[in-house]
């Protein structure tokens, strides 16, 4: 009986087996994605890449958005009317804060005037409807319409009519990548609105509450406090609101109390934005001390340069 | 044993004994393309949650049935065009789309054999895997766990499995095979 061998052929072959191209392949895609950690520089490959897609994304809205259309064209009277009453009660109730403003405006101005604050409003707003949520999994991001041709600029604020949605992180031509508080590279710095404590608050990924981190557990803080934005960071303007403490538990063995806030602006909700200009600029952060005397740390102030 | 129902005869998917005309490299090409497409385009709501990984899908059904064409380093090539297009890490579906090629090539010659569901079971094995792959990169890179709901596409994309293999086959489908054997 002969023995059939099991090898193909020469002729056969086609160059190296699948295992040795997925061990090469796997390699070569383990660098890639170290040097993508490390560096990040596909950027301007996915600049392209957008402006690429983006009619192929636009052509793909448009069933949804003829039916949306059809659907409005036909929408009953009754629906017009009872919108039309609850807004206009909305107008009526917020009808004292809206009278009240411009003096409280004015009172500021002259209050930061004597304070010898610099005015950080006078931003140009810009209004965005959002295109989709992003793909990814990991993330919490969404896309808006307007990008570097409505004046979209990275760094600003993202906010909707309760409060704080996110931060423009990257701007294509045509739209905007909006990364959402809820995102678990995002950081707000906030302050308690009753109490005045800041606090940072961190986004916790898909499903979970934002935390604020690296509170003492004896900082004052409550269940059902408002934390707004404290503009420390130059990117959110102050006093914006952000969220609703939501959990709140102190453990005395524990450095820091493990707090939760459920995000006030509809986060993964809203459809209509509004993007906030670049505040006034911030002065320029003093330099870090040298760091060539680990002895001296103590008097890290005294090296500080004046700014 | 389970009988499909009987269709029309160039609807059902071809029984194995059949012999396929050689697919056209251009139609392997643009069925890619039509899947890189699929990837990309924007879903929400509840679409967002079921949409499958429609490359996954048409690279293991060529890997399958040509694999002289579509191997490892197709499949890694695809995976980087993704990676590009999802503007996520880079590399991670070219990793990912890799070893589902060679999990294709590894169990290619008996799928084909079992009955359509028995094979969507094993597609959503390999699919599964892709997934994992790809939740393994982002978790050691630092990203948080998704929702459950990860776990969906790959379902999804089994369920589908049959549909698309009597797609993606329908133009080797030689004319003879219209009759019943």
């Amino acid at each position: 009986m002969r023995h059939i061998s099991v090898e193909p052929p020469a002729f056969f072959r086609r160059g190296p087996s699948p295992f040795a191209r997925l061990v090469l392949l796997g390699v070569i895609s383990l660098a890639l994605l170290f040097a993508d950690t490390r560096f990040r520089y596909l950027e301007n490959v996915r600049q392209v890449v957008a402006i690429i897609l983006y009619p192929l994304q636009r052509a793909a809205q448009m069933p949804g958005e003829a039916l949306a259309y059809v659907g409005a064209f036909f929408g009953s009277q009754r629906a017009l009317s009872d919108d039309n009453a609850a807004l206009r009660r909305q107008l009526v109730a917020q009808g004292p804060a809206v009278q009240g403003f411009p003096a409280l405006q004015e009172d500021n101005a002259r209050l930061n005037g004597l304070l010898g604050l610099r005015p950080h409003y006078g931003r140009a707003a810009i209004a965005v409807e959002v295109l989709y949520t992003g793909r990814d999994p990991f993330a919490q991001k969404l896309f808006v319409d307007r990008g570097a041709d409505g004046g979209v600029a990275a760094g600003e604020a993202v906010i909707d009519a309760q409060g704080v949605v996110g931060q423009v992180t990257r701007v294509f031509p045509f739209m905007a990548e909006v990364t959402l508080i809820s995102d678990k590279d995002h950081a707000v710095p906030v302050k308690v609105l009753r109490s005045g404590v800041r606090s940072v608050l961190f986004g916790a990924g898909a499903g979970r509450l934002p935390e604020l981190r690296f509170t003492a557990p004896n900082a004052d803080v409550q269940v059902g406090d408002v934390l707004v934005t404290s503009g420390i960071d130059g990117t959110y303007p102050a006093g914006l609101a952000v969220a609703q403490v939501a959990t709140l538990e102190r453990d005395t063995g524990q450095m820091f109390a493990r707090i939760t806030a459920r995000p006030l602006a509809g986060v993964d909700r809203s459809q209509h934005l509004l993007v906030l200009g670049q505040a006034a600029a911030v002065p320029p952060r003093p330099d870090e001390p040298v760091e060539a005397d680990p002895v001296k740390k103590g008097s890290r102030g005294k090296s500080r340069r004046g700014g | 044993m389970i009988v499909l129902p009987k269709m029309m005869p160039p609807l059902s998917p071809a029984r194995p004994e059949e012999i396929l005309r050689p697919a056209r490299p251009w139609f392997i090409l643009f069925t890619l393309f039509l899947g890189l497409a699929g990837n990309l385009f924007p879903f929400s709501g509840v679409a967002e949650v079921l949409k499958p990984d429609f490359l996954a899908l048409v690279l293991l059904y060529w890997c399958i049935q040509e694999p002289r064409f579509v191997g490892v380093g197709t499949a890694w090539s695809v995976g980087l065009l993704m990676d590009v297009g999802d503007a996520t890490l880079f590399g991670q579906h070219a990793l990912a789309y890799a070893v589902l090629a060679y999990g294709a090539e590894y169990f290619r010659r008996r799928v084909l054999r079992f009955p359509l569901w028995q094979q969507a079971a094993q597609v959503a094995v390999l699919l599964g895997l892709c997934a994992a792959i790809v939740l393994l990169i982002r978790y050691v890179a630092g990203a948080p766990l998704p929702r459950w709901t990860y776990v969906v596409p790959p379902l999804v994309g089994a369920l589908l499995w049959p549909l698309v293999s009597v797609m993606l086959q329908w133009p080797q489908r030689p004319p003879s095979s219209a009759s019943d054997l």
